[in-house]
């Protein structure tokens, strides 16, 4: 833990804070785009340039096990399951003019006020604070390793139960049901947008 | 580095994804907003740990079990959104408003109480009245 | 057993015999007659017991203390002398008179079982009143029969007159029980003590300070239980109820509950010389009034209502003038006629299928239909108009004689003009008794003209108990020379001046309306006769009262010119059949103040207060229809505000605002 009295000040970046800046803009953007975009299926491809561009970040910040895991569990599992999702709830592929609810504006407000707020604070609070980068690599594989199967291996078991517990759920809840069900299920979905009748339906479920 | 790049980057990152999850429309792409905020968390929790040289690396340590937990989260999501779509064939997060107050419920308070007739015994007794001469 | 011990028995049997009744009428109804008849009548047989061990000796004298109650204690006492032991045997044996005569009367009632039980609750506290030594005690149950008494009334409560007459009951009784109340406290004040004994003693040694106040404020609940003028009212009214507690309530117990009261209580009456003038003033009016109301009823058992009030007011005159052997004696044998009088009419208002006198004088065969009732009639009403050998002439000569008496000054205590007040107005109401009484046997059993309606055989027992009761209406007189010992020693033998006076006015009462009835005879015409004769007593009586208003125009009078009471009275038949309009006076006075007084306040409550109690809840209303457009269901927009709130809050305390 140093602070940055002694180190280059922000008008001197060094080369990895060029970097780090220049990925940074690149995943924000991205991010800007997967929530701002009209087409369903650009948001996820986007989403997957904001999260590769998280996990070079993590590379610059020597967390390398983390950036791989980064890359293996987001982008490689999880856009491919929002993919999926976005399929099967057969999503209109190109421009949707109703991708935004009408909450837009509020919810502009709301999140920059939000960053203002949450950015003055951090700036006002890490003004100075430097982040020695020297040394053996904080994140390598042998050390994030050593560190998870010492210290932290029964929170780890613990969180095997936790996915098995999830996945159990999901399987529940995307199972279809009984005949009767689906039949009901069939017919209100003739009825699609008449979610007011759902409530009678589960009634006679 | 300063530290102020990546948490900076951070805020924004969660303010971005915060307005996703607040103005999507598609219950889907407010789930992708969420894993931007999620993200936005992992990406402080790195630097802080590095910043910190901290011997247990919990921040990273916990980063990993952020990314397990958002695995976990995005199924059962999907799993929740697939269900609302299969029953009301519509994934969209602003017409689930079954919680709404649409105040046409029956309405108890308007309905004032009866006035109290003046004796309701009477009409009872007139007719046992009635009958006992009828049977005289 | 001791004495106390059987005497503590008398009121306890009934009261058990009420609650066994209550609780196990529509379980067992096999027991419910047994238990009706049998603690009343073991009640009458330990009454004897009591009055034969009592004897003429000093009264007796026991009292518990349950628990202290403050400064002026409250004992469970009980007070035994001559007049307490003989009313107990009339209240015993008019109560199973009663209670064998309505297991017969109303046989097929499905209410009997609550009306048994009553009628025994109504007579324990009853008892209770009588061997009393605690005025606290003798007001529980003073109450009790006030409210058994509504009760009863209202047994018939399909009629509205019955409904009305019973509240009318409660209503006037109470309004005289509240002044009665607090002239107790005031009398236990003043004594120190709610034991009867105590306050003798206190009056006796002139610690009673406000004596006037406290009569006056007694007399209250006295003419609202005894049926004195002006609280006199409810009584002809509850004649809605059945007969026998007719014959009960307002013949020999209740109404002689006042009597007695003033009986035990008359030396702190006696301190009072203007409560003395109230009661004779009271009295008087009371006698005069109701006889000559009695005269113009046509209602058979309203004659009877007003004869009692009349003859209650001769033992309220006896009172007046310090005489409370005389008081009691003409209780004694006023209860035993005038409940026989009560039941006999009830045979004859089944037999005649109507109660109207005008509709039973157009039968030509009534008397022949009921002997048994006509006989015992005829003897109960002799000894109502105070004809000689009968039990009411000696009685009521002693009443005459004790107004005599005070009349020449030799009362202590007594103002001579009260007994002068006592005096006449009891001579008048002698002559105006024996009218009524006359034209009541005339009506009702030398009827000419059609066929009595085929009546149902009479249930034995009714007509057992009319000859057990015409006893002691018949002989009672017998016990002349005797009672004075019993009492206070004041001689009850009636005395020659007023023997002749009084006889003779008696017989010119019955001479003169027997030459009104040849008379009006002559006019008799035939009038709408509406008879229904059902196969139970008490349901023909209860259907004669609810149609008599509507066969007759009113519930008192019939329009019949041949009605002797009509010549007799004149132009006043028509305001004593309506019981000289004080129930107009007091509907003017008091029922339609109260009713505006009611009606403004229900406005006040249905546009006032409802206004603000309206508008209190339709603030909150108004406020949730606002509240509930934010109830708009969208989680984004919750979020969204949860969230705004929540970058306030930190700007708030990052700043340290």
């Amino acid at each position: 833990m140093t602070l940055a009295v002694g180190h280059p000040g922000f008008m001197s970046p060094s080369g990895v804070e060029i970097a780090f800046v220049l990925v940074g803009i690149a995943t924000l953007g991205a991010a800007l785009v997967t929530v701002t975009t009209r087409q369903l299926v650009h948001a996820a491809l986007w989403l997957v340039v904001a999260l590769g561009g998280l996990a070079i970040e993590y590379l610059l910040l020597t967390a390398e096990f983390i950036a791989w895991v980064q890359v293996l569990i987001y982008v490689g599992s999880v856009v491919v399951l929002l993919l999926f999702g976005l399929m099967l709830t057969r999503a209109p592929i190109g421009r949707s003019p109703d991708a935004d609810s009408g909450n837009g504006w509020v919810a502009l407000a709301v999140a920059v006020a939000a960053a203002a707020t949450l950015v003055w604070v951090v700036v006002d609070a890490f003004r100075s604070t430097w982040i020695d980068l020297g040394g053996a690599a904080q994140g390598s594989t042998k050390v994030t390793g050593t560190v998870l199967f010492r210290h932290w291996v029964l929170p780890f078991e613990a969180l095997s139960v936790l996915l098995l517990a999830a996945l159990v759920g999901a399987i529940v809840l995307s199972k279809q049901g009984a005949p009767a069900r689906r039949a009901a299920s069939a017919k209100l979905g003739a009825l699609s947008g008449l979610g007011a009748l759902s409530k009678r339906k589960t009634g006679e479920s | 580095m300063h530290l102020a790049y990546p948490a900076v980057l951070a805020v924004l990152l969660f303010c971005v994804g915060l307005y996703g999850v607040l103005a999507r429309r598609n219950a889907i792409l407010v789930l992708m907003s969420v894993e931007l905020m999620l993200n936005a968390v992992n990406l402080n929790l790195v630097a802080f740990d590095v910043w910190l040289r901290d011997t247990l690396h919990a921040g990273q340590a916990l980063t990993l079990f952020t990314i397990t937990i958002a695995a976990a989260e995005i199924g059962i999501g999907l799993a929740i959104v697939l269900l609302v779509y299969r029953n009301r064939g519509t994934s969209d997060v602003d017409k689930l408003t079954d919680l709404a107050d649409t105040g046409t419920l029956p309405d108890a308070g308007s309905a004032s109480i009866a006035p109290p007739t003046d004796n309701p015994a009477d009409t009872a007794a007139e007719q046992a009245l009635r009958a006992r001469e009828q049977t005289a | 057993m001791t004495l106390t011990t059987l005497a503590a028995l008398v009121p306890l049997l009934p009261f058990l015999g009420a609650a066994a009744g209550l609780l196990l009428g529509r379980r067992a109804p096999g027991f419910v007659r047994p238990l009706a008849v049998l603690p009343t009548l073991a009640a009458f047989v330990l009454a004897a017991l009591v009055a034969v061990r009592q004897g003429t000796g000093p009264a007796t004298d026991a009292g518990t203390r349950l628990t202290p109650t403050g400064s002026v204690p409250i004992d469970l006492a009980l007070h035994l002398d001559g007049f307490s032991v003989l009313i107990a045997v009339l209240v015993g044996l008019v109560a199973t008179c009663v209670q064998i005569y309505s297991t017969g009367y109303l046989r097929d009632d499905p209410r009997y079982p609550s009306y048994a039980a009553l009628v025994s609750l109504f007579t324990a506290a009853m008892l209770l009143v009588v061997y009393s030594g605690d005025l606290m005690v003798l007001l529980v149950g003073w109450e009790v029969m006030g409210i058994c008494s509504y009760f009863l009334v209202g047994h018939y409560w399909e009629t509205p007159q019955a409904r009305s007459a019973s509240i009318k009951a409660f209503l006037v009784t109470k309004l005289g029980d509240v002044p009665f109340l607090i002239g107790i406290f005031a009398l236990a004040a003043d004594a120190g003590t709610f034991r009867i004994n105590g306050i003798l003693t206190a009056a006796a040694g002139g610690q009673l300070h406000h004596p006037t106040l406290i009569a006056l404020l007694l007399l209250g609940g006295v003419a609202g239980k005894s049926a004195q003028f002006p609280l006199h009212t409810w009584l002809p009214d509850a004649m809605a109820g059945p007969t026998p507690v007719s014959a009960l309530i307002h013949a020999a117990t209740m109404v002689a509950a006042g009597v007695y009261f003033i009986a035990r209580l008359l030396p702190v009456f006696a301190l009072s010389a203007a409560a003395l003038a109230v009661l004779a003033a009271m009295a008087a009016v009371t006698m005069i009034g109701s006889a000559l109301a009695a005269l113009a009823q046509d209602d058979i058992k309203r004659v009877l209502a007003y004869s009692t009030i009349g003859q209650l007011g001769y033992m309220t005159g006896a009172l007046a003038v310090g005489d409370r052997s005389a008081a009691v004696f003409h209780l004694l044998s006023h209860g035993a006629f005038k409940a026989l009088l009560f039941l006999g009419a009830g045979v004859l208002i089944h037999a005649a299928g109507t109660n109207s006198l005008a509709a039973m004088s157009r039968m030509r065969d009534l008397r022949d239909r009921v002997p048994d009732a006509m006989w015992t009639f005829t003897v109960a009403l002799a000894a109502l108009a105070a004809l000689p050998p009968f039990s009411g002439f000696f009685s009521k000569e002693s009443v005459l004689r004790a107004a005599e008496h005070a009349a020449g000054g030799h009362q202590p205590h007594v103002p001579v003009a009260v007994g002068w007040t006592v005096l006449i107005a009891g001579l008048a109401t002698a002559l105006l008794t024996a009218a009524y009484a006359t034209r009541l046997y005339l009506l009702a059993f030398r009827g000419s003209g059609g066929q009595a309606p085929e009546a149902h055989r009479q249930p034995v027992v009714m007509n057992a108990v009319l000859w057990v009761l015409a006893i002691p209406a018949l002989a009672l007189g017998v016990t002349v020379g005797a009672l004075p010992k019993w009492f206070d020693g004041t001689p009850l033998t009636p005395t020659l001046t007023t023997s002749i006076v009084g006889l003779g006015l008696a017989l010119v009462g019955v001479a003169v309306t027997s030459a009104a009835w040849r008379v009006t005879a002559a006019r008799r015409a035939p009038l709408a006769v509406i008879t229904d004769v059902e196969p139970e007593p008490g349901a023909t009586e209860a259907v004669a009262i609810a149609t008599h208003e509507r066969t007759y125009g009113d519930i008192a009078a019939a329009p019949d010119p041949a009605d002797p009471g009509r010549l007799l009275l004149g132009p006043l038949h028509r305001h004593a059949a309506h019981g000289f309009h004080l129930d107009a006076v007091y509907s003017a006075l008091f029922v339609r103040p109260v009713l505006a007084a009611a009606s403004l306040v229900r406005f006040l409550d249905r546009e006032v207060v409802e206004t603000y109690v309206q508008g209190a809840g339709a603030t909150p209303r108004l406020l949730g229809a606002v509240v509930r457009r934010a109830q708009t269901g969208n989680v984004q927009t919750y979020l969204s505000a949860l969230l705004a709130g929540a970058v306030v809050l930190a700007v708030l305390v990052a700043t340290g605002a």
